[in-house]
Protein backbone atom coordinates (compact mmCIF):
# COMPACT_ATOMS: atom_id res chain seq x y z
CA UNK A 1 0.00 0.00 0.00
CA UNK A 2 3.41 2.42 0.72
CA UNK A 3 3.62 2.16 -2.99
CA UNK A 4 0.21 3.97 -3.33
CA UNK A 5 1.02 6.72 -1.23
CA UNK A 6 4.22 7.18 -2.99
CA UNK A 7 2.23 7.76 -7.00
CA UNK A 8 -0.33 10.04 -4.92
CA UNK A 9 2.22 11.83 -3.63
CA UNK A 10 4.14 11.82 -6.83
CA UNK A 11 0.68 13.66 -8.28
CA UNK A 12 0.46 16.03 -5.15
CA UNK A 13 3.72 17.12 -4.46
CA UNK A 14 4.18 19.34 -7.85
CA UNK A 15 0.57 20.34 -7.56
CA UNK A 16 0.86 21.49 -4.70
CA UNK A 17 4.41 23.56 -5.99
CA UNK A 18 1.95 24.70 -8.77
CA UNK A 19 -0.52 26.10 -6.63
CA UNK A 20 1.88 28.04 -4.62
CA UNK A 21 3.70 29.10 -7.77
CA UNK A 22 0.09 30.52 -9.38
CA UNK A 23 -0.86 31.89 -6.42
CA UNK A 24 2.18 34.21 -5.92
CA UNK A 25 2.06 35.57 -9.31
CA UNK A 26 5.29 33.70 -10.26
CA UNK A 27 3.24 32.45 -13.08
CA UNK A 28 0.75 34.68 -14.04
CA UNK A 29 -3.19 33.69 -14.39
CA UNK A 30 -3.10 34.31 -18.25
CA UNK A 31 -0.49 31.66 -18.65
CA UNK A 32 -2.00 29.04 -15.99
CA UNK A 33 -4.43 29.46 -13.33
CA UNK A 34 -4.13 28.25 -10.10
CA UNK A 35 -5.22 23.95 -10.09
CA UNK A 36 -7.56 24.79 -7.44
CA UNK A 37 -9.43 27.71 -9.80
CA UNK A 38 -8.84 24.97 -12.57
CA UNK A 39 -10.48 22.32 -10.42
CA UNK A 40 -13.41 24.74 -9.33
CA UNK A 41 -14.01 25.68 -12.89
CA UNK A 42 -14.06 22.62 -14.36
CA UNK A 43 -16.81 21.52 -10.87
CA UNK A 44 -18.88 24.00 -11.76
CA UNK A 45 -18.77 23.96 -15.81
CA UNK A 46 -20.15 20.39 -14.34
CA UNK A 47 -22.78 21.68 -11.87
CA UNK A 48 -24.24 24.05 -14.52
CA UNK A 49 -24.12 21.19 -17.43
CA UNK A 50 -22.55 24.28 -19.98
CA UNK A 51 -20.72 21.80 -21.67
CA UNK A 52 -22.78 18.10 -21.67
CA UNK A 53 -23.73 18.06 -25.43
CA UNK A 54 -20.08 18.65 -26.20
CA UNK A 55 -18.84 16.37 -23.48
CA UNK A 56 -21.57 13.50 -24.93
CA UNK A 57 -20.67 14.03 -28.61
CA UNK A 58 -17.14 13.80 -27.87
CA UNK A 59 -17.36 10.15 -25.78
CA UNK A 60 -19.74 9.15 -28.47
CA UNK A 61 -17.66 9.52 -31.32
CA UNK A 62 -14.75 7.97 -28.79
CA UNK A 63 -16.92 5.28 -27.96
CA UNK A 64 -17.41 4.94 -31.87
CA UNK A 65 -14.42 4.68 -33.08
CA UNK A 66 -13.12 2.73 -30.20
CA UNK A 67 -15.69 0.25 -30.91
CA UNK A 68 -15.43 0.05 -34.52
CA UNK A 69 -12.06 -0.34 -34.63
CA UNK A 70 -11.68 -2.98 -32.12
CA UNK A 71 -14.28 -5.71 -34.01
CA UNK A 72 -12.78 -4.43 -37.36
CA UNK A 73 -9.41 -4.65 -36.21
CA UNK A 74 -9.69 -8.34 -34.47
CA UNK A 75 -11.96 -9.42 -37.61
CA UNK A 76 -9.35 -7.84 -39.88
CA UNK A 77 -6.03 -9.31 -37.63
CA UNK A 78 -7.88 -13.15 -37.82
CA UNK A 79 -8.56 -12.73 -41.59
CA UNK A 80 -4.71 -11.54 -42.20
CA UNK A 81 -3.34 -14.19 -40.01
CA UNK A 82 -5.35 -17.02 -42.33
CA UNK A 83 -3.74 -15.42 -45.42
CA UNK A 84 0.33 -15.36 -45.46
CA UNK A 85 0.70 -13.95 -49.23
CA UNK A 86 -1.90 -10.84 -47.95
CA UNK A 87 0.08 -11.04 -44.17
CA UNK A 88 3.54 -10.50 -46.13
CA UNK A 89 2.53 -7.37 -48.25
CA UNK A 90 0.56 -5.73 -45.30
CA UNK A 91 3.07 -5.86 -42.78
CA UNK A 92 5.75 -3.50 -43.59
CA UNK A 93 2.91 -0.72 -44.04
CA UNK A 94 1.46 -1.83 -40.57
CA UNK A 95 4.94 -1.03 -39.42
CA UNK A 96 5.14 2.24 -40.93
CA UNK A 97 1.58 3.45 -40.86
CA UNK A 98 2.16 5.29 -37.60
CA UNK A 99 5.06 7.37 -39.29
CA UNK A 100 2.03 8.51 -41.91
CA UNK A 101 0.36 11.84 -40.21
CA UNK A 102 -3.08 10.83 -41.08
CA UNK A 103 -4.33 14.57 -39.62
CA UNK A 104 -3.33 15.41 -43.25
CA UNK A 105 -5.85 13.61 -44.35
CA UNK A 106 -8.67 15.00 -42.67
CA UNK A 107 -9.80 17.81 -45.14
CA UNK A 108 -10.01 15.10 -47.81
CA UNK A 109 -12.65 13.49 -44.77
CA UNK A 110 -14.76 16.51 -44.65
CA UNK A 111 -14.82 16.67 -48.68
CA UNK A 112 -15.57 13.22 -48.55
CA UNK A 113 -17.80 12.86 -45.72
CA UNK A 114 -18.92 16.54 -44.70
CA UNK A 115 -18.65 18.51 -41.51
CA UNK A 116 -20.63 15.81 -39.27
CA UNK A 117 -19.22 13.09 -36.92
CA UNK A 118 -17.97 11.21 -39.63
CA UNK A 119 -14.40 12.60 -40.41
CA UNK A 120 -13.79 12.95 -36.65
CA UNK A 121 -14.76 8.95 -35.92
CA UNK A 122 -12.69 8.00 -39.44
CA UNK A 123 -9.76 9.98 -37.81
CA UNK A 124 -10.48 7.98 -34.44
CA UNK A 125 -10.79 4.88 -36.15
CA UNK A 126 -8.08 5.21 -38.48
CA UNK A 127 -5.17 5.42 -35.86
CA UNK A 128 -6.50 2.91 -33.72
CA UNK A 129 -7.28 0.06 -35.80
CA UNK A 130 -4.18 -1.24 -37.34
CA UNK A 131 -2.82 -0.87 -33.78
CA UNK A 132 -5.51 -3.58 -32.83
CA UNK A 133 -5.02 -5.73 -36.07
CA UNK A 134 -1.01 -5.72 -34.95
CA UNK A 135 -1.84 -6.79 -31.45
CA UNK A 136 -4.53 -9.74 -32.84
CA UNK A 137 -2.06 -10.79 -35.22
CA UNK A 138 0.80 -10.90 -32.37
CA UNK A 139 -1.72 -13.01 -30.28
CA UNK A 140 -2.68 -15.15 -32.94
CA UNK A 141 1.14 -16.17 -33.45
CA UNK A 142 1.23 -16.80 -29.85
CA UNK A 143 -1.23 -19.57 -29.77
CA UNK A 144 0.64 -23.05 -29.74
CA UNK A 145 0.11 -24.79 -32.58
CA UNK A 146 -0.86 -28.25 -30.08
CA UNK A 147 -3.82 -26.17 -29.35
CA UNK A 148 -5.40 -26.22 -32.63
CA UNK A 149 -4.86 -29.77 -32.78
CA UNK A 150 -6.32 -30.26 -29.55
CA UNK A 151 -9.83 -28.27 -30.83
CA UNK A 152 -9.64 -30.59 -33.75
CA UNK A 153 -9.77 -33.72 -31.51
CA UNK A 154 -12.57 -31.88 -29.42
CA UNK A 155 -14.34 -31.43 -32.86
CA UNK A 156 -14.63 -27.86 -32.31
CA UNK A 157 -15.78 -25.97 -35.60
CA UNK A 158 -13.36 -23.25 -37.04
CA UNK A 159 -15.70 -20.86 -35.68
CA UNK A 160 -15.82 -22.60 -32.17
CA UNK A 161 -11.88 -22.75 -32.09
CA UNK A 162 -11.51 -19.25 -32.64
CA UNK A 163 -14.21 -18.53 -30.48
CA UNK A 164 -13.68 -20.61 -27.46
CA UNK A 165 -9.52 -21.87 -28.10
CA UNK A 166 -7.81 -19.12 -30.11
CA UNK A 167 -9.22 -15.63 -28.70
CA UNK A 168 -8.96 -16.75 -25.34
CA UNK A 169 -5.24 -17.68 -25.28
CA UNK A 170 -4.62 -14.27 -27.35
CA UNK A 171 -6.70 -12.47 -25.21
CA UNK A 172 -3.94 -10.51 -23.14
CA UNK A 173 -2.15 -9.80 -26.84
CA UNK A 174 -5.68 -8.61 -27.40
CA UNK A 175 -5.64 -6.27 -24.17
CA UNK A 176 -2.69 -4.13 -25.13
CA UNK A 177 -4.53 -4.15 -28.79
CA UNK A 178 -7.46 -2.64 -26.97
CA UNK A 179 -5.81 -0.43 -24.67
CA UNK A 180 -3.81 1.21 -27.55
CA UNK A 181 -7.50 1.62 -29.53
CA UNK A 182 -9.06 3.38 -26.47
CA UNK A 183 -5.75 5.87 -26.67
CA UNK A 184 -5.99 6.68 -30.10
CA UNK A 185 -9.71 6.80 -30.17
CA UNK A 186 -9.83 9.42 -27.96
CA UNK A 187 -6.43 11.50 -29.59
CA UNK A 188 -7.83 11.00 -33.39
CA UNK A 189 -11.54 12.81 -32.29
CA UNK A 190 -10.68 15.49 -30.08
CA UNK A 191 -7.85 15.86 -32.66
CA UNK A 192 -10.16 16.07 -35.36
CA UNK A 193 -12.26 18.71 -33.02
CA UNK A 194 -9.37 20.63 -32.32
CA UNK A 195 -8.66 21.40 -36.59
CA UNK A 196 -11.45 21.80 -37.59
CA UNK A 197 -15.29 21.23 -36.27
CA UNK A 198 -18.44 23.01 -34.47
CA UNK A 199 -18.85 20.95 -31.56
CA UNK A 200 -16.96 18.53 -29.37
CA UNK A 201 -14.60 18.97 -26.15
CA UNK A 202 -11.86 19.83 -28.99
CA UNK A 203 -13.54 22.43 -30.84
CA UNK A 204 -14.43 23.93 -27.21
CA UNK A 205 -11.45 24.63 -25.97
CA UNK A 206 -9.77 25.84 -29.16
CA UNK A 207 -12.86 27.97 -29.02
CA UNK A 208 -12.11 29.17 -25.84
CA UNK A 209 -8.37 28.96 -26.22
CA UNK A 210 -8.90 31.41 -29.37
CA UNK A 211 -10.92 34.41 -27.30
CA UNK A 212 -8.45 33.98 -24.53
CA UNK A 213 -10.65 32.17 -22.03
CA UNK A 214 -8.50 30.49 -19.50
CA UNK A 215 -11.42 29.98 -17.38
CA UNK A 216 -12.62 27.54 -19.72
CA UNK A 217 -9.97 25.88 -21.67
CA UNK A 218 -8.22 24.91 -18.14
CA UNK A 219 -11.28 23.13 -17.15
CA UNK A 220 -11.59 21.17 -20.04
CA UNK A 221 -8.23 20.20 -20.59
CA UNK A 222 -8.21 18.95 -17.01
CA UNK A 223 -11.92 17.15 -18.02
CA UNK A 224 -10.32 14.99 -20.88
CA UNK A 225 -7.07 14.26 -18.71
CA UNK A 226 -9.36 12.73 -15.87
CA UNK A 227 -11.53 10.89 -18.09
CA UNK A 228 -8.51 9.50 -20.18
CA UNK A 229 -6.68 8.56 -16.34
CA UNK A 230 -9.77 6.93 -15.02
CA UNK A 231 -10.52 5.01 -18.55
CA UNK A 232 -6.90 3.86 -18.45
CA UNK A 233 -7.38 3.04 -14.76
CA UNK A 234 -10.28 0.97 -15.38
CA UNK A 235 -8.80 -1.12 -18.09
CA UNK A 236 -5.24 -1.64 -16.49
CA UNK A 237 -7.90 -3.32 -13.48
CA UNK A 238 -9.44 -5.51 -16.03
CA UNK A 239 -6.45 -6.30 -17.64
CA UNK A 240 -4.77 -7.24 -13.67
CA UNK A 241 -8.23 -9.15 -13.01
CA UNK A 242 -7.88 -11.30 -16.56
CA UNK A 243 -4.04 -11.76 -15.60
CA UNK A 244 -4.34 -13.27 -12.26
CA UNK A 245 -7.19 -15.60 -13.19
CA UNK A 246 -4.77 -16.93 -15.09
CA UNK A 247 -2.90 -17.47 -12.01
CA UNK A 248 -0.41 -14.80 -12.97
CA UNK A 249 0.44 -16.46 -16.58
CA UNK B 1 -7.80 -64.90 -23.52
CA UNK B 2 -8.64 -67.79 -25.87
CA UNK B 3 -10.19 -66.13 -28.94
CA UNK B 4 -7.82 -63.42 -30.83
CA UNK B 5 -9.71 -60.29 -29.44
CA UNK B 6 -11.54 -57.98 -33.12
CA UNK B 7 -9.22 -55.39 -34.84
CA UNK B 8 -9.95 -51.91 -33.75
CA UNK B 9 -7.39 -49.71 -35.85
CA UNK B 10 -5.99 -51.05 -39.33
CA UNK B 11 -3.11 -49.31 -41.40
CA UNK B 12 -2.93 -50.70 -44.96
CA UNK B 13 -0.21 -49.23 -47.32
CA UNK B 14 -0.38 -46.03 -45.54
CA UNK B 15 2.07 -43.44 -46.34
CA UNK B 16 2.84 -40.04 -45.84
CA UNK B 17 4.47 -37.83 -48.30
CA UNK B 18 4.41 -33.66 -47.93
CA UNK B 19 6.10 -30.68 -49.48
CA UNK B 20 7.71 -27.93 -47.57
CA UNK B 21 10.02 -25.47 -48.13
CA UNK B 22 13.09 -27.64 -47.89
CA UNK B 23 11.39 -30.10 -50.86
CA UNK B 24 9.26 -33.40 -50.78
CA UNK B 25 9.39 -35.15 -47.56
CA UNK B 26 8.64 -38.51 -47.73
CA UNK B 27 7.95 -39.25 -43.58
CA UNK B 28 5.63 -42.19 -43.38
CA UNK B 29 5.32 -45.94 -44.74
CA UNK B 30 4.30 -47.63 -46.29
CA UNK B 31 2.90 -49.12 -42.69
CA UNK B 32 0.70 -52.16 -42.74
CA UNK B 33 -0.31 -52.60 -38.55
CA UNK B 34 -3.27 -53.72 -36.82
CA UNK B 35 -4.16 -52.36 -33.31
CA UNK B 36 -6.66 -55.11 -31.26
CA UNK B 37 -9.05 -54.02 -29.73
CA UNK B 38 -8.32 -53.29 -25.80
CA UNK B 39 -4.85 -53.75 -26.76
CA UNK B 40 -1.77 -51.42 -25.29
CA UNK B 41 0.48 -50.65 -28.09
CA UNK B 42 3.95 -48.72 -28.04
CA UNK B 43 5.59 -47.84 -31.15
CA UNK B 44 9.29 -46.64 -30.94
CA UNK B 45 11.38 -45.42 -33.21
CA UNK B 46 14.36 -43.43 -33.77
CA UNK B 47 14.02 -39.02 -33.58
CA UNK B 48 12.33 -37.98 -36.71
CA UNK B 49 11.44 -41.68 -37.82
CA UNK B 50 7.49 -40.29 -38.47
CA UNK B 51 5.99 -41.41 -35.09
CA UNK B 52 3.82 -38.40 -34.73
CA UNK B 53 3.26 -38.32 -37.98
CA UNK B 54 1.74 -42.16 -37.88
CA UNK B 55 -0.50 -40.66 -34.55
CA UNK B 56 -1.25 -37.53 -36.91
CA UNK B 57 -2.62 -40.03 -39.54
CA UNK B 58 -4.81 -42.44 -37.47
CA UNK B 59 -6.36 -39.62 -35.56
CA UNK B 60 -7.39 -37.52 -38.86
CA UNK B 61 -5.04 -34.86 -38.15
CA UNK B 62 -2.57 -35.35 -40.71
CA UNK B 63 -4.13 -37.12 -43.99
CA UNK B 64 -2.15 -40.40 -45.56
CA UNK B 65 -1.00 -39.97 -48.79
CA UNK B 66 -2.03 -43.10 -49.91
CA UNK B 67 -2.98 -46.46 -48.23
CA UNK B 68 -6.39 -46.59 -45.62
CA UNK B 69 -6.57 -45.98 -42.11
CA UNK B 70 -9.87 -47.62 -40.69
CA UNK B 71 -10.87 -47.37 -37.45
CA UNK B 72 -13.66 -49.82 -36.14
CA UNK B 73 -14.11 -50.87 -39.14
CA UNK B 74 -14.65 -47.67 -41.19
CA UNK B 75 -12.06 -46.00 -43.20
CA UNK B 76 -11.41 -42.43 -41.44
CA UNK B 77 -11.82 -39.11 -43.37
CA UNK B 78 -10.62 -35.85 -42.22
CA UNK B 79 -11.73 -35.39 -38.99
CA UNK B 80 -10.93 -36.68 -35.89
CA UNK B 81 -13.26 -39.58 -35.44
CA UNK B 82 -15.54 -39.68 -32.85
CA UNK B 83 -14.13 -42.12 -29.34
CA UNK B 84 -10.45 -41.08 -30.52
CA UNK B 85 -8.94 -38.85 -28.18
CA UNK B 86 -5.51 -37.85 -28.04
CA UNK B 87 -2.80 -36.22 -25.65
CA UNK B 88 0.15 -34.46 -26.69
CA UNK B 89 3.84 -33.81 -25.73
CA UNK B 90 3.43 -30.34 -25.46
CA UNK B 91 1.07 -28.86 -22.87
CA UNK B 92 -2.03 -28.50 -24.25
CA UNK B 93 -4.20 -27.39 -21.45
CA UNK B 94 -5.83 -23.88 -21.74
CA UNK B 95 -4.55 -21.64 -19.29
CA UNK B 96 -7.22 -19.08 -19.00
CA UNK B 97 -9.45 -21.90 -17.85
CA UNK B 98 -9.27 -23.34 -14.09
CA UNK B 99 -8.65 -27.28 -13.78
CA UNK B 100 -11.98 -28.42 -13.56
CA UNK B 101 -13.54 -26.24 -16.89
CA UNK B 102 -10.01 -27.33 -18.74
CA UNK B 103 -11.39 -30.85 -17.72
CA UNK B 104 -14.93 -30.63 -18.99
CA UNK B 105 -13.90 -28.69 -21.79
CA UNK B 106 -15.22 -30.67 -24.47
CA UNK B 107 -17.78 -32.40 -22.17
CA UNK B 108 -19.66 -29.17 -22.23
CA UNK B 109 -19.83 -29.18 -25.84
CA UNK B 110 -21.64 -32.68 -26.08
CA UNK B 111 -25.28 -32.87 -25.06
CA UNK B 112 -24.88 -33.98 -21.78
CA UNK B 113 -26.61 -32.90 -18.72
CA UNK B 114 -24.74 -31.23 -15.73
CA UNK B 115 -25.02 -33.97 -13.19
CA UNK B 116 -23.23 -36.53 -15.83
CA UNK B 117 -20.93 -33.82 -16.25
CA UNK B 118 -20.29 -33.32 -13.31
CA UNK B 119 -20.21 -37.59 -12.29
CA UNK B 120 -17.22 -37.53 -14.95
CA UNK B 121 -15.12 -34.55 -13.84
CA UNK B 122 -15.28 -36.19 -10.34
CA UNK B 123 -13.92 -39.39 -11.87
CA UNK B 124 -11.63 -38.11 -13.88
CA UNK B 125 -10.06 -35.20 -10.79
CA UNK B 126 -10.10 -38.76 -8.64
CA UNK B 127 -8.39 -41.19 -11.24
CA UNK B 128 -5.53 -38.65 -12.15
CA UNK B 129 -5.24 -37.48 -8.51
CA UNK B 130 -6.40 -34.13 -9.20
CA UNK B 131 -9.10 -33.58 -6.65
CA UNK B 132 -7.72 -30.88 -4.58
CA UNK B 133 -6.45 -29.09 -7.68
CA UNK B 134 -9.83 -28.40 -9.31
CA UNK B 135 -9.84 -24.75 -9.20
CA UNK B 136 -6.19 -24.30 -9.85
CA UNK B 137 -4.92 -22.69 -13.25
CA UNK B 138 -2.39 -24.87 -15.19
CA UNK B 139 0.12 -21.91 -14.80
CA UNK B 140 -0.09 -22.81 -11.04
CA UNK B 141 0.65 -26.43 -11.48
CA UNK B 142 3.83 -28.77 -12.35
CA UNK B 143 4.39 -29.93 -15.95
CA UNK B 144 3.27 -33.62 -14.70
CA UNK B 145 0.30 -31.77 -13.34
CA UNK B 146 -0.50 -30.02 -16.20
CA UNK B 147 -0.23 -33.66 -18.29
CA UNK B 148 -2.41 -34.74 -16.36
CA UNK B 149 -5.07 -32.32 -16.76
CA UNK B 150 -4.86 -33.61 -20.59
CA UNK B 151 -5.32 -37.03 -20.12
CA UNK B 152 -8.19 -36.30 -17.89
CA UNK B 153 -9.49 -33.38 -20.29
CA UNK B 154 -9.30 -36.86 -22.71
CA UNK B 155 -10.46 -39.46 -20.59
CA UNK B 156 -13.72 -37.74 -19.35
CA UNK B 157 -14.51 -38.05 -23.17
CA UNK B 158 -14.75 -41.62 -22.71
CA UNK B 159 -12.64 -42.60 -25.77
CA UNK B 160 -12.35 -46.00 -27.18
CA UNK B 161 -8.96 -45.38 -28.64
CA UNK B 162 -6.35 -43.22 -27.11
CA UNK B 163 -3.51 -42.11 -28.85
CA UNK B 164 -0.87 -40.56 -26.57
CA UNK B 165 1.97 -38.74 -28.37
CA UNK B 166 5.28 -38.75 -25.96
CA UNK B 167 2.69 -37.63 -23.36
CA UNK B 168 5.80 -37.54 -20.45
CA UNK B 169 8.56 -36.54 -22.77
CA UNK B 170 8.67 -33.51 -20.90
CA UNK B 171 8.62 -35.00 -17.29
CA UNK B 172 11.73 -36.22 -15.60
CA UNK B 173 12.27 -39.80 -14.91
CA UNK B 174 10.45 -40.44 -11.35
CA UNK B 175 7.15 -38.56 -12.96
CA UNK B 176 7.22 -40.44 -16.00
CA UNK B 177 7.72 -43.74 -14.32
CA UNK B 178 4.82 -43.09 -12.09
CA UNK B 179 2.89 -41.39 -14.99
CA UNK B 180 3.41 -44.80 -16.62
CA UNK B 181 2.01 -46.72 -13.90
CA UNK B 182 -1.59 -44.26 -13.43
CA UNK B 183 -1.42 -45.25 -17.58
CA UNK B 184 -1.56 -49.06 -16.81
CA UNK B 185 -4.32 -48.19 -14.58
CA UNK B 186 -6.35 -46.01 -16.78
CA UNK B 187 -5.86 -48.40 -19.54
CA UNK B 188 -7.44 -51.01 -17.64
CA UNK B 189 -10.35 -49.06 -15.95
CA UNK B 190 -11.31 -47.67 -19.63
CA UNK B 191 -10.77 -50.80 -21.40
CA UNK B 192 -9.71 -48.49 -23.96
CA UNK B 193 -7.15 -49.52 -26.87
CA UNK B 194 -3.82 -47.19 -26.28
CA UNK B 195 -1.17 -46.13 -28.89
CA UNK B 196 1.25 -44.76 -26.64
CA UNK B 197 4.40 -43.31 -29.01
CA UNK B 198 7.58 -42.97 -27.48
CA UNK B 199 11.30 -42.56 -27.41
CA UNK B 200 11.80 -44.48 -24.18
CA UNK B 201 12.53 -47.86 -25.16
CA UNK B 202 11.95 -48.49 -21.20
CA UNK B 203 8.57 -47.15 -21.15
CA UNK B 204 7.49 -49.16 -24.28
CA UNK B 205 8.93 -52.47 -22.47
CA UNK B 206 7.15 -51.54 -19.30
CA UNK B 207 4.27 -50.55 -20.28
CA UNK B 208 3.06 -52.13 -23.92
CA UNK B 209 1.19 -55.77 -24.73
CA UNK B 210 3.04 -54.87 -28.10
CA UNK B 211 5.93 -52.35 -29.19
CA UNK B 212 6.42 -52.09 -32.44
CA UNK B 213 10.14 -50.77 -33.56
CA UNK B 214 9.92 -47.96 -36.77
CA UNK B 215 12.74 -47.67 -38.93
CA UNK B 216 14.59 -44.18 -39.96
CA UNK B 217 13.29 -41.78 -42.18
CA UNK B 218 10.56 -42.55 -44.12
CA UNK B 219 9.19 -44.94 -41.15
CA UNK B 220 8.47 -48.24 -41.71
CA UNK B 221 7.68 -50.95 -38.99
CA UNK B 222 10.76 -52.95 -38.95
CA UNK B 223 9.12 -55.57 -36.20
CA UNK B 224 6.83 -56.17 -33.70
CA UNK B 225 7.73 -57.35 -30.36
CA UNK B 226 5.11 -59.49 -27.83
CA UNK B 227 6.12 -58.26 -24.07
CA UNK B 228 3.58 -60.92 -23.04
CA UNK B 229 3.10 -59.14 -19.67
CA UNK B 230 -0.26 -60.03 -17.07
CA UNK B 231 -3.26 -57.66 -17.92
CA UNK B 232 -2.24 -56.73 -14.11
CA UNK B 233 1.19 -54.98 -14.03
CA UNK B 234 3.13 -52.14 -13.04
CA UNK B 235 6.29 -50.40 -13.78
CA UNK B 236 7.65 -53.26 -10.79
CA UNK B 237 8.38 -55.49 -14.60
CA UNK B 238 11.52 -53.30 -14.52
CA UNK B 239 13.19 -55.77 -12.21
CA UNK B 240 12.51 -58.92 -14.11
CA UNK B 241 14.74 -60.87 -16.11
CA UNK B 242 12.32 -60.47 -19.27
CA UNK B 243 12.12 -57.01 -19.40
CA UNK B 244 15.93 -56.37 -19.95
CA UNK B 245 15.72 -59.26 -22.65
CA UNK B 246 12.79 -57.06 -24.13
CA UNK B 247 14.27 -54.26 -23.54
CA UNK B 248 18.14 -55.58 -25.39
CA UNK B 249 15.90 -56.58 -28.58
CA UNK B 250 14.15 -53.59 -28.55
CA UNK B 251 17.48 -51.74 -28.51
CA UNK B 252 19.53 -53.98 -30.86
CA UNK B 253 16.85 -53.23 -33.83
CA UNK B 254 16.92 -49.65 -32.94
CA UNK B 255 20.59 -49.34 -32.84
CA UNK B 256 21.41 -49.00 -36.48
CA UNK B 257 18.15 -47.19 -37.20
CA UNK B 258 19.57 -44.15 -34.85
CA UNK B 259 23.09 -44.13 -35.99
CA UNK B 260 21.65 -43.40 -39.66
CA UNK B 261 19.37 -40.91 -38.23
CA UNK B 262 22.17 -39.43 -36.46
CA UNK B 263 23.91 -39.20 -39.70
CA UNK B 264 23.87 -35.80 -41.06
CA UNK B 265 22.77 -36.28 -44.86
CA UNK B 266 19.36 -37.97 -43.39
CA UNK B 267 18.17 -34.85 -42.51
Amino acid sequence: MRIVLYRLLAVLLPLALLEILCRDRVITPLTLPAPSRILLGLWTMMANGTFNAAILKTLTNVSLAFVLSVAAGIAAGAAIHRAPLLRALLEPLFSTYYAIPIYAFYPLFIVVFGLGDAPQVLIGFMLAVVSMIVSTLAGLDSVPAVLGKTARVLQLSPVETIRSVTLPYAAPYLFTGVKLAVAYAFIGVIGAEFIMSGTGLGYEIRFAYDNLDNGVMYPLILLILLVAVAVNMSLDHWERALRARRGRG
Amino acid sequence: MDTQPPIHVSLRGVTRVYDSRLGRTHALGPIDIDLRRGEFFAVVGPSGCGKSTLLDVIAALAPASSGVVTFEGRPIGDTVPDGVGVVFQENASFPWLNVADNITFGLRRQPLDRAEIGRRLQYALQLMGLQDFAQAFPSQLSGGMRQRVCIARTLVMQPRLILLDEPFGALDQQTRLLMGDELLRIWRATGATVLLITHALDEAAMLADRVAVMSARPGRILEVIETGWPRERDSQVVSVPEFGAITARLWTLLRAQSMQALRPESV
